[in-house]
């Protein structure tokens, strides 16, 4: 009997997580310019137009070279800082560890409203890098927690073995350091792009009025006249995130990973 | 190589560029935010530097009280049915084969990257009259009718639950994956029913980690500022929506500003409380 509760509990909370989508899926694939579901006909045109309507077109560009940029400026930051952390005693550089963190845990909001103040009042508002800076700042939590965790996962006798075969600091990062974090690198990368490319008020707060991303494109939409392209974004960024995902887990211990992870945050 | 004090400035070096960068982009606006929310507001959306407090003195109306209150009330509410659906979910998830388990957890973290604009707009979709749930029911029988089943604050709080859902999943994961398994098999020897085993063995000794997810929740759920929007009414819009409508359509910087500090505020007093919570925890 309990077997079939189980059974059935994960099938309410897979259905409850998966039925948005798949009526979003449904509304994709319409033959006409309807929000209907179950569809009226068949049709992946509404796929087709995210890559041949110019508008919706702008928008990919914008929100992929968006997240890629950002994503890596993220890392930039995420990297050495806690290499410094790993290799050095300095109890008070742990500020910027918890600096880096604050972002991602106080509301959006906060941050966004933050670097809207401060872009308004150095007259950048509305530059397309800004949203780049804005979204690294945001998002460096997720790289900074990943690579915290592989440092940490590091033997610390390897690097001893090499300095005490004489390499200095730059050979050791790059022969033993580097190749041990890699994984954790680019899960962190994986998780600051997918959530950028996701991201909505940040960018709207800082660039909102001047370039459109994807999630702001959909809002717009949302409000100024529904096309079921919206409907075909939202299932390519499901597919997107859930390929990348895949793949991290696929080469990394995911498991591991989101137990390091969730216990850092909290 | 040991882990050493930094001797000279050079060894510093590394941490040149991604202090600059949070003290620049993280500090400096956060102040800018703390001082805006002093100044001025002038006519046609300019503020002036001043140090006023009439600002926060219009947190005192009725008004501000009420969506203060709604946004408290609806973020519980949201944080509560997170947990209680979260807690036996997790639990059994953390019983499945590893392979299964990835599976799931590729798919939740799926799901906690999508956007609020794309949640909100999956389920207006889903509760809408053209394309929604209704019409199933019509098809089934229960309904006369399609009907549209948003806005309303039910809709908001699904809408809330769904973004918060798989974020609570993952808080409650690693909690429970390193929870000692003999717990609960010696519970089962003694003869306990695996739900009475649940709540007597399983709750208890998560009391703790119960608590600080609660509260995690609850801070994300504020942080809510689209669903409210696109599901509810005006009567539905919780602080974060006010910040926003306020800083982008009013173009009311200094108030937008001065709500946003006392969000922080709170949220901070809400972290201080966790960690305190996870302190006791591990003296216990």
């Amino acid at each position: 009997m309990t077997h079939w509760l189980k059974r059935f509990y994960f099938l309410l909370i897979g259905l409850f997580l998966s039925l948005p989508l798949i009526v979003v899926a449904g509304v994709s694939v319409n033959a006409k310019q309807t929000l209907a579901f179950p569809p009226q006909g068949f049709s992946l045109s509404w796929y087709g137009e995210i890559f041949t309507n110019p508008e919706w077109r702008a928008a990919l560009v914008a929100s992929v070279i968006l997240a890629t940029t950002s994503a890596a400026l993220a890392v930039l930051i995420a990297l050495p800082l806690s290499w410094f952390l790993w290799r050095r005693i300095a109890p008070w550089a742990n500020i910027f560890q918890v600096l880096g963190i604050a972002p991602f845990t106080l509301p959006p909001v906060i941050t966004a409203l933050g670097l809207l103040t401060f872009w308004a009042t150095t007259g950048f508002y509305g530059q397309p890098w800004t949203a780049v800076i804005g979204h690294a700042i945001f998002f460096v939590t997720l790289p900074l927690v990943t690579l915290s965790l592989g440092f940490s996962a590091i033997d610390r006798s390897f690097v001893e073995a090499a300095a005490t075969m004489g390499a200095n600091d730059r050979t050791i990062f790059r022969t033993v350091v580097l190749p041990l974090i890699l994984p954790y690198l680019v899960s962190g990368y994986a998780f600051a792009f997918v959530l950028s490319l996701n991201e909505y008020i940040v960018a709207y707060m800082t660039v909102g009025f001047t370039l459109e991303t994807l999630p702001i494109k959909i809002f717009n939409a949302l409000r100024y006249g529904y096309t079921p392209t919206m409907a075909s974004v939202t299932i390519l960024f499901v597919f997107t995130a859930a390929v990348i995902f895949s793949l991290v887990a696929k080469f990394g211990d995911l498991p591991k990973l989101l137990g390091a992870m969730a216990s850092d945050e909290s | 190589m040991k882990r050493e004090p930094p001797q000279s400035i050079a060894d510093y070096g590394p941490l040149f560029f991604p202090a600059g960068m949070l003290l620049i982009f993280f500090v400096v606006p956060f102040g800018t935010m703390i001082a805006v929310s002093f100044f001025q507001r002038q006519e046609g959306g300019f503020y002036t530097p001043a140090f006023v407090f009439s600002n926060y003195e219009r947190f005192l109306t009725a008004f501000f009280g009420g969506v203060l209150g709604f946004s408290l009330m609806l973020a519980v509410t949201v944080a509560i049915c997170c947990v209680v659906l979260a807690l036996p979910f997790t639990y059994l998830l953390s019983r499945l084969t590893r392979r299964l388990q990835v599976i799931w957890l590729v798919g939740l973290l799926s799901v906690l990257s999508l956007s609020e604009v794309i949640i909100g707009f999956a389920w207006s979709t889903l509760l809408s009259r053209t394309a929604g749930l209704s019409n199933l029911l019509v098809k089934i029988g229960l309904l006369e009718q399609p009907v549209a089943l948003f806005p309303s604050f039910g809709a908001v709080l699904t809408g809330m639950v769904y973004q918060a859902l798989p974020y609570t999943i993952l808080v409650l994961y690693p909690a429970i994956v390193r929870l000692d398994p003999t717990l609960m098999e010696a519970a089962r020897t003694l003869g306990s029913s695996p739900i009475r085993a649940f709540f007597n063995v399983l709750v208890p000794a998560l009391r703790n980690t119960i608590m600080a997810t609660l509260i995690m929740v609850f801070i994300f759920a504020l942080g809510s500022y689209l669903l409210p929007q696109i599901l509810g009414r005006p009567q539905h819009w919780t602080l974060s929506v006010l910040i926003t409508d306020q800083a982008i359509y009013q173009s009311n910087m200094p108030f937008a500003a001065a709500m946003a500090v006392f969000l922080v505020l709170v949220t901070l007093g809400l972290v201080a409380l966790t960690l305190l919570i996870g302190r006791k925890g591990e003296k216990a």
